[in-house]
């Protein structure tokens, strides 16, 4: 495939001196200037609508913002201030709680969340286990994806609220005594968060994985079912090694969704991160200081999450992405 | 020598697991829903009594009630939130493709790299960091409280670009290029008349991510949105939880989270067959 690929490439390449003279004799008109015309939209608007707002979001960090009231109008003022924000944020204990607390909350329902999508995604696309009604699974288990994180939340705090449905239904089977405030205990708040992210998010998950399992060629399964392969040595060195490139981008995504955590927490407690703020997130807390117009310390906060995902990404890239010898194992199949 | 594997009785026992773990967490997922469902159809005073496994009859009430309350117009935010969605994902997969494409076929222009390396850089740069500022800029614009900041960004998606190379890469022959060169199709309209319809199982789940994502959105829009008929659904919800319990009409809030689940769920079921066909047959083709 991509020896064919290079052929394509050389061909504009070699005809690219003369073209000016006899373009229409040589079938190799130079196509490379099209790779232009299909990027550009993109950088246009990522350009505009993204990396201006970010520089300027940078600019920001080192800026103190105040209204100064004059006798007539308002005055926003902007004074460089250095990297005054940044020791302020550095020093503020809630910069550091509500690291915690994001990163307490995404491993608490991404780890679950990894395992049972990998594990239904092996079930679902096993040639030997031949599971039925496994559409009906996936369309039931990828449903909660589709639901708005505002509509869900809402759902969850009438649900598990004092005198809600799941304090009637534990009170009526005997297991506990009296309501449980599920939203004053730290562990249960942040367990019900978690809990919400494991289920909008593992069938989506399971369903990427599927599709790349079976993008997999069939051969090289029916060819380790002749040689006698268990269904976990196939997963352990068939599947997993070829669905790698997406391992990878589930867990990038959801790293990034992971820092990015917001509606759900601060819809289910309206904002407080409460009990205590146990459950304010880093963007909940970036929130705040956007509302209250507070630019300099939203800013130095921005910058905090910008680093850290890049932190992350780069982390999990190099643990993830070995040098590939995917390649050379397929070769070596072949051959045989 | 595999015999766990190839006796029938260790395949039951396999099996009959993985259906009980499938069950399991089928019904952990459908639990919230059916919850939400019966006590959408319950009077207020019947929800304060405590649960009930059974339907009730209040349904038309619960929904007058909900149409009802303009402090919370659901219905145009329902509106809003669907023009919105809908552009972006359009916007997204059509653009996606697109800048796929010009990295995947054209393999010598001079930023082609850098191009590429840039967006699989940035497809890790969450929204939210340049929120302060793009708040800032649509202000300058004046597009606060319009719809516009909503949609066109979309055009940018790394994450779908990512997915959609990796796509082509695997699935799309170059000889198909090749041959509509051949027959003098410019790139353009060979781009939108053979390679977008050849994408289709693809850009098909990728459009239902991104109208997901984008109806989902709630960070961004409540930052750009204040004006009461310009609300998006999630904004909307969010205000509800805002509201005195103790007051409230619970009939009427199970009902208006319903609104803002239900018709998703249905149009879901209408596609979900289209959704995991697609997805299927993008798998076996690459």
């Amino acid at each position: 495939m991509s020896a064919k690929l290079e052929d394509a490439n050389t061909i504009p390449q070699t005809a690219k001196s003369n073209s000016g003279t006899s373009g229409k004799k040589i079938k190799g008109v130079n196509y490379n200037k099209w790779g232009y015309f299909f990027i550009l939209p993109f950088f246009l608007v990522y350009i505009i609508f993204q990396l201006i707002p970010l520089v300027s979001t940078f600019r920001y960090s080192f800026y103190e913002h105040y209204i100064s009231q004059g006798l007539l109008s308002e005055e926003v003022i902007h004074r460089f201030v250095g990297i005054e924000n940044y020791k302020t944020v550095f020093t503020d204990k809630e910069t550091w709680r509500t690291l915690g607390n994001t990163m307490i909350m995404w491993l608490m329902g991404f780890v679950p969340q990894i395992i049972i999508s990998l594990l239904f995604a092996s079930w679902f696309t096993d040639l030997r286990l031949r599971l039925k009604a496994t559409g009906l699974f996936k369309t039931v288990i990828y449903m909660p994806n589709l639901i708005m994180a505002s509509a869900f939340s809402m759902l969850f705090f009438a649900l598990f609220s004092p005198n809600g449905p799941v304090n009637d239904i534990l009170i009526h089977a005997g297991i506990i005594k009296e309501s449980f405030r599920f939203f004053s205990h730290a562990g249960a708040t942040r367990g019900l968060v978690a809990l919400m992210n494991f289920l909008m998010w593992f069938g989506n998950t399971t369903i990427l994985l599927m599709a790349a399992i079976m993008g997999i060629d069939p051969s090289l399964y029916e060819s380790a079912q002749i040689d006698g392969a268990s269904s976990g040595q196939i997963f352990r060195s068939i599947t997993l090694p070829l669905i790698r490139p997406i391992l990878v981008y589930v867990v990038i995504t959801s790293m990034i969704g992971g820092l990015q955590m917001f509606d759900v927490p601060q819809i289910l407690t309206d904002g407080t991160g409460s009990p205590y703020g146990t459950t304010k997130t880093m963007v909940m807390n970036l929130n705040e200081h956007l509302y209250s117009k507070n630019y300099g310390m939203a800013g130095t906060i921005s910058v905090l999450l910008f680093v850290l995902s890049a932190i992350l990404s780069i982390a999990v890239f190099l643990i993830t992405i070995r040098p590939d010898t995917s390649e050379v194992k397929k070769k070596k199949s072949k051959s045989k | 020598m595999k015999r766990k594997d190839d006796s029938g009785a260790g395949l039951t026992i396999h099996r009959v697991i993985c259906y009980l773990v499938l069950i399991f967490f089928t019904l952990l997922a459908l639990f919230p829903f059916y919850v939400l469902i019966v006590n959408a159809t319950r009077a207020h005073a019947d929800i304060q009594k405590g649960f009930s496994a059974f339907f009730g009859g209040s349904v038309v009430s619960n929904f007058k009630a909900v149409l009802r309350d303009d402090a919370h117009p659901l219905v145009r935010a329902m509106l809003n939130s669907f023009i919105i969605a809908a552009s972006s994902s359009a916007l997204t997969v059509y653009f996606s493709a697109f800048t796929a494409y010009g990295i995947n076929t054209y393999k010598d222009f001079k930023f082609r790299k850098f191009a590429n390396g840039f967006i699989l850089l940035i497809m890790m740069v969450p929204t939210q960091v340049s929120a302060l500022g793009f708040i800032d800029l649509m202000a300058q614009f004046g597009l606060t409280n319009t719809f516009w900041p909503l949609i066109i960004p979309s055009i940018a998606a790394p994450a779908v670009y990512y997915f959609m190379l990796s796509y082509m890469e695997s699935s799309l022959p170059m000889e198909i290029v090749e041959a509509a060169r051949i027959d003098g199709a410019n790139e353009f309209k060979t781009f939108n008349t053979i390679i977008i319809p050849m994408l289709k199982p693809a850009l098909a789940v990728q459009a239902i991510f991104a109208f997901v994502q984008s109806w989902n959105n709630y960070f961004i829009p409540q930052l750009i949105i204040d004006s009461k008929n310009n609300k998006t659904l999630p904004i909307l919800i969010a205000e509800l939880r805002s509201a005195d319990f103790t007051k409230f009409n619970m009939g009427q809030l199970y009902m208006s989270i319903a609104f803002a689940i239900v018709p998703v769920v249905i149009v879901y079921l209408i596609l979900s067959k289209q959704i995991v066909r697609g997805v299927t047959l993008g798998g076996v083709k690459g």
